[in-house]
């Protein structure tokens, strides 16, 4: 009965998302005007546009875009809300309104402010300014950056991936009341969660201290990990390639352990027993230095930067197939594209896991250095 | 670093932190907690019933001893109970021939003094029984009265001769 319900549920969710959809390629057939070329990638420098602009945070969740019989460029997707704290105060509106326009031509007016986004990055222009006016490097003289606040594509699928999240470990949390082993689908959660709890947790954090933190690494892992791999399906999530978001979560794992640290932590990282007292100042700040910037940057860095790293290489892979057309003919390309993207893909599986473990892993360690009792010294 | 800092989104650092902090806290409260009491409650129920098969175990094996102790007393038990049965048996059986050998003993000395006696009531008897022979023959001899010495003779060695023959 239960899972009839469920299924329900999830196809008006699907019914819905899919009217909005429609909606909004008929919305976009009207304004083709504002993209000049229709938005095909073709040659090698529109492959690297393409790519730089795919990892970076978008304001809609568009699927693909595709040119009809008739010659029109439309897009398959729907608008996600703007939401600006601008000089006037808060500022909302759907993203639809910008027409999949990304070089600041399209101009959006609203509450007597001008917007223009420019490379995923909304701007405010000067009142006087009816349009954008770059200078020779590209940056925009007449506007600048506004806090942006709106829910994008990665907004979007944090919100959508933790709703799963609560979704199925509410549920094997429901199945513990009825019976000792789960059923269905907890039965591939249990093993993980027990995983994280008795291979990153327990042995890291030690005996002690342990259930503390897991509930948070047990989320950061689970987080992370779903999240690469939505990274590797066709909805082109980059959320754990997003700065914004590793940055977050180092920031998170850093107040963890600079809370819980204790008096023989904090001890050894300012006035550290068993050395030379000349030395200790320049020990201090070494330790103090690798505890709050450089183990949450290596965090935050490693993160993103496998990610991004991931998803540049599987769409140049994929982008083979149109800048090696002319020398291996379009068989030969696809082929070949295919085959190693195919491959890198697969690695990129491995990875998605390994990052998240590796994260996890490293939040552990660094929570079980703070909560160490210190005494075996 | 410049593009680094460039695609930095503080507006989506804001959103991400809300958001995922909304997560952990929700994770914690409907799913962690309870998962993770959960298993650990099913550890150590395993942890307990594996404890407890070993302690029946280790009692069946006590029990088991515990038999065999019983069977061994038991058995020692019978073999002293036969041991006493058999001394029992012997001693009554020596008893009886004691007191037989007692009862034969005073039978044997009471015949030999009713026999004494008999013997001593005979000589008696026979005594008298000389005695009257004595008068008899003094009574005959005297009745007849000298009849002749040769009789006389005669008559005393007759009643001599009946004296011995009896």
């Amino acid at each position: 009965m239960k899972i009839a319900q469920k299924s329900i549920q999830f196809l008006t969710i699907v019914v819905i998302a899919l009217f909005s959809i429609s909606a909004y390629a008929v919305a976009a057939d009207k304004n083709q005007d504002s993209q000049p070329n229709g938005g095909q990638v073709n040659t090698k420098k529109e492959v690297e546009e393409y790519i730089l602009h795919h990892i970076k945070d978008s304001h809609d969740f568009s699927l693909f875009s595709y040119t009809n019989d008739a010659g029109e460029r439309k897009h398959l997707g729907f608008p996600l809300p703007v939401i600006l704290w601008s000089s006037e105060g808060l500022v909302t509106f759907m993203s639809s309104e910008f027409h999949h326009n990304d070089d600041g031509h399209v101009i959006v007016e609203k509450e007597g402010l001008k917007f223009a986004k420019i490379h995923s990055k909304i701007y405010e222009l000067e009142s006087d300014a009816a349009t954008v006016v770059f200078d020779d490097t590209h940056h925009a003289t007449n506007a600048h950056k506004v806090l942006d606040f709106s829910i994008t594509k990665s907004a979007f699928g944090l919100l959508l991936i933790g709703l799963l999240m609560l979704l199925w470990f509410s549920k094997l949390a429901r199945q513990y009341k009825t019976r000792k082993v789960p059923t269905g689908f907890g039965r591939i959660l249990e093993p993980l969660v027990l995983y994280v709890r008795d291979e990153i947790a327990r042995p890291n954090i030690g005996e002690q201290h342990y259930r503390r933190f897991t509930g948070y690494l047990l989320t950061v892992f689970f987080f992370i990990w779903i999240l690469n791999l939505a990274g590797l399906t066709p909805l082109g999530f980059n959320v754990t390639g997003q700065l914004a978001v590793t940055a977050c979560l180092a920031i998170f794992t850093l107040v963890i352990y600079t809370v819980s640290g204790t008096k023989g932590y904090w001890m050894h990282m300012i006035w550290m027993p068993g050395v030379p007292v000349l030395i200790r100042p320049v020990l201090a700040i070494i330790e103090l230095a690798g505890a709050l910037v450089i183990k949450p940057f290596s965090l935050l860095v490693r993160l993103f930067a496998n990610i991004s790293a991931g998803h540049i290489v599987v769409m140049s892979l994929i982008a083979i197939m149109f800048t090696l057309k002319e020398s291996l003919g379009v068989v030969g390309a696809t082929g070949l594209s295919l085959l190693l993207s195919f491959f890198i893909t697969l690695i990129e599986v491995l990875v998605a896991f390994l990052q998240a473990y590796i994260f996890t892993m490293l939040s552990a360690l660094f929570i079980g250095m703070a909560v160490d009792d210190h005494e075996h010294h | 670093m410049e593009t680094l800092l460039n695609d930095f989104s503080p507006g989506l650092f804001v959103v991400s932190t809300i958001l995922l902090l909304a997560l952990i806290a929700l994770m914690i409260k409907f799913a962690w907690k309870p998962i993770l009491n959960s298993l650990e409650e099913r550890e150590s129920g395993i942890n307990n019933a594996l404890e407890a098969a070993d302690n029946a175990r280790k009692e069946m094996q006590n029990l088991q001893s515990d038999n065999e102790q019983l069977v061994k007393e038991a058995r020692e038990e019978r073999d002293a109970m036969l041991k006493e049965a058999r001394e029992i048996k012997e001693k009554m059986i020596s008893e009886a021939k004691e007191e037989a050998k007692g009862v034969a003993t005073t039978l044997i000395e009471n015949a030999q003094a009713s026999i004494e006696q008999e013997k001593q009531a005979a000589l008696a008897e026979i005594k008298k029984s000389v005695a009257d022979l004595s008068i008899g023959i003094a009574e005959s001899v005297i009745k007849r009265e000298l009849a002749s010495k040769e009789d006389q003779l005669q008559l005393v060695e007759g009643i001599l001769k009946e004296v011995t023959l009896n």
